[in-house]
């Protein structure tokens, strides 16, 4: 049994392999292609207000809407803060690719830490 | 839909942050169980592939967009208490490196998305188990359906913090309407790409798709999922 056992950790391999990849072409490139439209909960955040950008660059939001009481937040400071690097936003691919495998790394450990360890088989059909 | 700090109320924030948390420990609890040597690996690159998709902010009318929420298809390929897990340490990687979704606002944030919208999905995905272990279309059917009515349950999770904690410049109503209408149409296409990832890895992997499994006592029915009799 330890043939196949050995063929199903090379297929298992592979699959993880090219699932991140896939994540990682995901993030790093088609990130640059996502639209910069408001998403639904923020169009609705922003209904009655108008966002009219001021000679610095910045929005401005003039009328009610309920993302008036919006506040920035605490880590907007953060070298990736809004998906940039170091404030560059042309890098988003960069910091996509950042996000992808810190969540795969803290994911992974987090998961891999609290398996079901079930006599040192890697067998889960029990 | 991931909310900033201060459009609920510090209050009502903090009571969905408890509730958050709670879930959380059950989730973990939960999702032993579902974690071995040959998933786990599995759920954490779910987790950074939902990351991966969430960025990708797809067009739905002139000047709004929608994104995946990921709930229904975390839930289908690794299991609601493990995909929540995963949704909610997305949220948590966006709030505290990316600054997208406030702090205080991250109790809500995992409240829709890891949960409201997720169990909702999921609820629709085990109800239509028996058309999903059909084939490729049915999978693929059940996929969009349960991803579709997830994204507008989740919608409503905003609704219902809103009505508690919201300070009520827009009304209730127009709330309502707007968040189920764009959520609709953003649910379009959280169900495609739902449905092609869950359909690509049911191509190249079924064995690793949590709802085709079922349920750990389901196994014992269908033991004849299982090549090699190795554990017995």
């Amino acid at each position: 049994m330890t043939q196949p056992t050995t063929q199903q950790g090379k297929r298992q391999a592979v699959f993880l392999i090219g699932f991140l990849l896939v994540a990682l072409l995901v993030a790093g490139v088609l990130s640059y292609l996502a639209s910069s439209s408001p998403d639904g909960l923020d169009t609705v955040a922003l209904e009655g207000c108008e966002v009219t950008e001021t000679d610095a660059g910045e929005e401005e939001l003039t009328g009610e809407c309920i993302a008036k009481d919006a506040a920035d937040s605490p880590v907007a400071g953060s070298p990736f803060a809004d998906y940039g690097v170091g404030g560059n936003s042309s890098l988003v691919g960069l910091a996509g690719v950042v996000g992808v495998l810190v969540t795969a790394l803290i994911g992974g450990g987090l998961f891999w830490l609290i398996r079901r360890r079930s006599g040192g088989s890697s067998d889960d059909s029990s | 839909m991931h909310m900033s700090d201060g459009l609920i109320n510090a209050p009502t924030s903090g009571v969905f942050w408890a509730i958050a948390v709670i879930g959380l420990a059950v989730s973990f609890y939960k999702a032993r169980q579902d974690l071995t040597d040959r998933t786990a690996p599995m759920a954490g690159l779910v987790a950074a592939f939902v990351f991966a998709v969430q960025m990708i902010n797809f067009p739905i009318l002139p000047g709004a967009s929608g994104h995946l929420l990921g709930g229904a298809l975390v839930a289908i390929l690794v299991g609601p208490w493990v995909g929540s897990i995963c949704i909610a340490l997305v949220l948590a990687v966006q709030a505290l490196l990316f600054a997208d979704g406030g702090l205080t606002a991250l109790g809500t944030n995992i409240i829709n998305m890891a949960f409201i919208g997720l169990f909702v999905s999921w609820g629709v995905a085990v109800a239509l188990r028996r058309l999903a272990q059909r084939g490729g279309v049915g999978l693929a059917a059940t996929a969009f359906l349960a991803a579709f009515i997830g994204v507008v349950g989740a919608s409503l999770g905003f609704v219902l913090e809103y009505a508690i904690g919201g300070a009520g410049v827009t009304s209730l109503g127009t709330v309502f309407s707007l968040m189920v209408g764009l959520h609709a149409l953003i649910g379009i296409g959280e169900g495609i790409i739902t449905a092609l990832t869950v359909g690509a890895v049911a191509a190249i992997r079924p064995d690793l798709v949590y709802l085709l499994r079922g349920a750990p006592q389901d196994l014992q029915l269908r033991g004849a999922r299982q090549p090699e009799g190795s554990s017995s």
